[in-house]
């Protein structure tokens, strides 16, 4: 199995930000809006290079969702952006009335999901918004893994018509995918083939899975890892080809095991090859401050606990 | 451009359309419909520069009217269908099974005219805000109508929406509140009172007009001098003084019709004080 080349360290935020730069060079009816948190959310470069286009909103993010839905009625392509908790949980009505039943062409743009926005604790620290985002009808919800990939979503999600939920992190993550990359909304990334077990993973559990496997590799196991960065719609035959083959799963993700990707995993397993699953997430718990780092590891969210989660499902076959 | 009778005449058959509606199916919101009757016949017959023939989402170089207290559908599309967005047959479909004309307004059927979906208050003077900057950026002076129920206001999304629109001095939006001082448990003010509701208003950087809303004529008028206030770069709001229920005497002074429908004798005693002026549908 061969080492990963890591690129460099960055958070996806800034990707999302570099990728919004980018979309707004390339559509010049994309316009975003920001509730207060610019600097956060990396939308300074945005805001600079195209003035008239960027829209502070103060800290007011219902207000901020419904103005986005009148500009998408107007033709624009408007990006939002605020903390994950701030742009789901908070304004779900708005987004559910205003943006996905009325079918607006907005992007919801998330920073600082999970237990990695660290030491703000459980006020700021979602880990509920993909099950929230998920189930609105049509709505696509994206989870990239690292900076380039934010970047690339970013630029895709500009030219797909209609609702998307983009979430990205807060913290420096190594940057392992190629900076050129076509971002492909629903299709899953095998990054290693394998066949003793299907690794389903996304965000930032991704590169968390890739260490695992390697460190599975010099044990003997063979691990398939499949980056899901785009939850839903789910890239169902991407999912099962892998699982025909392995007879197992673990599914990865920053988020609770309600609502999130492995709860999508199962619930296509269980409808067309039921198999052992194991679920690497948080079980139903809020989280608390500390550094990411030691979340991370605290909410077994770590590499060691996607290892053990294989050695569990392997021996469950 | 019909005249201010023919707008009256206009606006009795909306009233017609209402009570039918709401009788046809046994549900829906006749008590804010009949008070709103007619400023949005006001708005759709003359206020408004807009294109029924050929509507779009966009409404490049048009005004755009957003209802956000979406209950009083049943005045919303009777305006839209008898100003020519859809057929009038239509509106005997209405909160029926397969319908367009949902309970509250969706733009998920694809019914002209609807833009957004409202029907959970206190969301359309953002959607409002939302378009008043999108006009700005296209060098589009046309405007943006919002029409808001008074109980709505308790929402506080639209504190939200206002303090924006202040304090961005958005003057393309003319925002009116449907001030009948009723909500579905009694009046307004018991419930949760503005006592004050210009000044609230001009505290947040708005300009505001008043009206009797169930005059025509006054309509007419207050809107005339809202357009010439435009150049104040403020945003305005008309505080629009209607009864609950207007034109049916006996749906008049409480809140009791805010969402029942008459049975077959009240719609007999309904359709008697409301003359057929465009023709049934």
């Amino acid at each position: 199995m061969q080492a990963l080349e890591i690129l460099g360290n960055n958070d996806t935020r800034s990707g999302f930000g570099a990728g919004l730069l980018e979309a707004g060079k390339q559509n010049s009816q994309v316009v975003a809006l920001c509730a207060d948190l610019t600097g956060s959310l990396k939308m300074d470069a945005f805001k600079k290079e195209f003035p008239e286009r960027f829209f502070q909103m103060g800290i007011a993010e219902a207000n901020m969702i419904g103005a986005a839905a009148g500009l998408a009625t107007a033709g624009k392509i408007p990006f939002t952006g605020t903390f994950a908790n701030f742009s789901t949980g908070r304004v779900y009505d708005q987004i559910r009335q205003s943006i996905a039943y009325s079918g607006k062409n907005v992007k919801i743009c998330a920073s600082h999901a999970g237990v990695t926005l660290g030491e703000d604790g459980a006020t700021h620290q979602i880990l509920e918004d993909l099950g929230m985002m998920k189930m609105l009808p049509h709505m696509v919800v994206i989870n990239p893994c690292d900076y380039n990939q934010t970047k690339a979503a970013t630029i895709a999600i500009a030219k797909y018509e209609g609702p998307c939920y983009l979430r990205f992190g807060r913290p420096k993550v190594p940057i392992f995918t190629a900076p050129d990359q076509v971002f492909e909304i629903g299709k899953a990334v095998t990054i290693y083939e394998g066949t003793d077990v299907s690794i389903f993973c996304t965000g930032h559990l991704v590169w968390k899975s890739v260490q695992a496997a390697q460190a599975l590799a010099e044990r003997g196991i063979s691990a398939e890892v499949i980056n899901i960065h785009t939850i839903k719609p789910l890239d169902e035959k991407a999912v099962l080809d892998s699982v025909r083959k392995t007879r197992c799963v673990v599914t990865a993700e920053e988020h609770m095991y309600n609502g999130g990707l492995g709860d999508s995993i199962c619930q296509l397993l269980a409808r067309n090859f039921p198999l052992p699953v194991e679920m690497v997430g948080v079980n139903d718990s809020f989280g608390e401050s500390g550094t990411p780092d030691e979340l991370m590891a605290k909410y077994k969210l770590d590499t060691v606990d996607v290892i053990a989660a294989v050695e569990k499902v392997i021996s469950r076959k | 451009m019909p005249n201010t009778l023919e707008l009256q005449q206009i606006a009795s058959q909306v009233r017609r359309d209402i009570v039918r509606m709401v009788h046809a199916v046994q549900s829906g919101h006749p008590g804010g419909s009949l008070g709103c009757a007619d400023y949005l016949t006001a708005l759709y017959f003359q206020l408004m520069d807009h294109n029924p023939a050929n509507f779009t989402q966009e409404a490049k170089n048009e005004d755009v009217f957003i209802l956000s207290n979406g209950h009083i559908s049943p005045v919303f599309y009777s305006v839209l269908a008898r100003s020519g967005y859809f057929p009038v047959s239509e509106l005997a479909t209405f909160r029926k099974i397969n319908t367009r004309l949902q309970g509250h307004p969706t733009t998920h059927d694809g019914l002209p005219g609807v833009r957004i979906a409202s029907g959970s208050l206190g969301q359309g003077l953002s959607v409002g805000v939302g378009v008043a900057l999108a006009k700005k950026l296209d060098k589009d002076d046309h405007i943006v109508y919002v029409n808001m129920g008074d109980g709505e206001l308790q929402e506080g999304q639209n504190w939200e929406a206002i303090m924006y629109a202040g304090s961005h001095g958005l003057n393309n939006i003319i925002a009116s509140v449907d001030y009948n001082k009723q909500q579905i448990d009694g009046s307004v003010l018991e419930i949760m009172g503005f006592h004050e509701l210009r000044n609230k208003f001009e505290a947040f950087n708005w300009l505001v007009l008043e009206m009797n809303g169930n005059d025509m004529q006054d309509i007419l008028d207050t809107n005339a001098k809202a357009k010439t206030m435009r150049n104040q770069n403020k945003p305005i709001v008309i505080l629009m003084n209607t009864e609950m229920g207007a034109g049916v005497d006996f749906m008049m002074g409480s809140h009791e019709w805010h969402g029942i429908a008459p049975n077959d004798q009240q719609l007999a005693a309904a359709l008697a004080q409301l003359p057929e002026t465009q023709g049934d549908y």
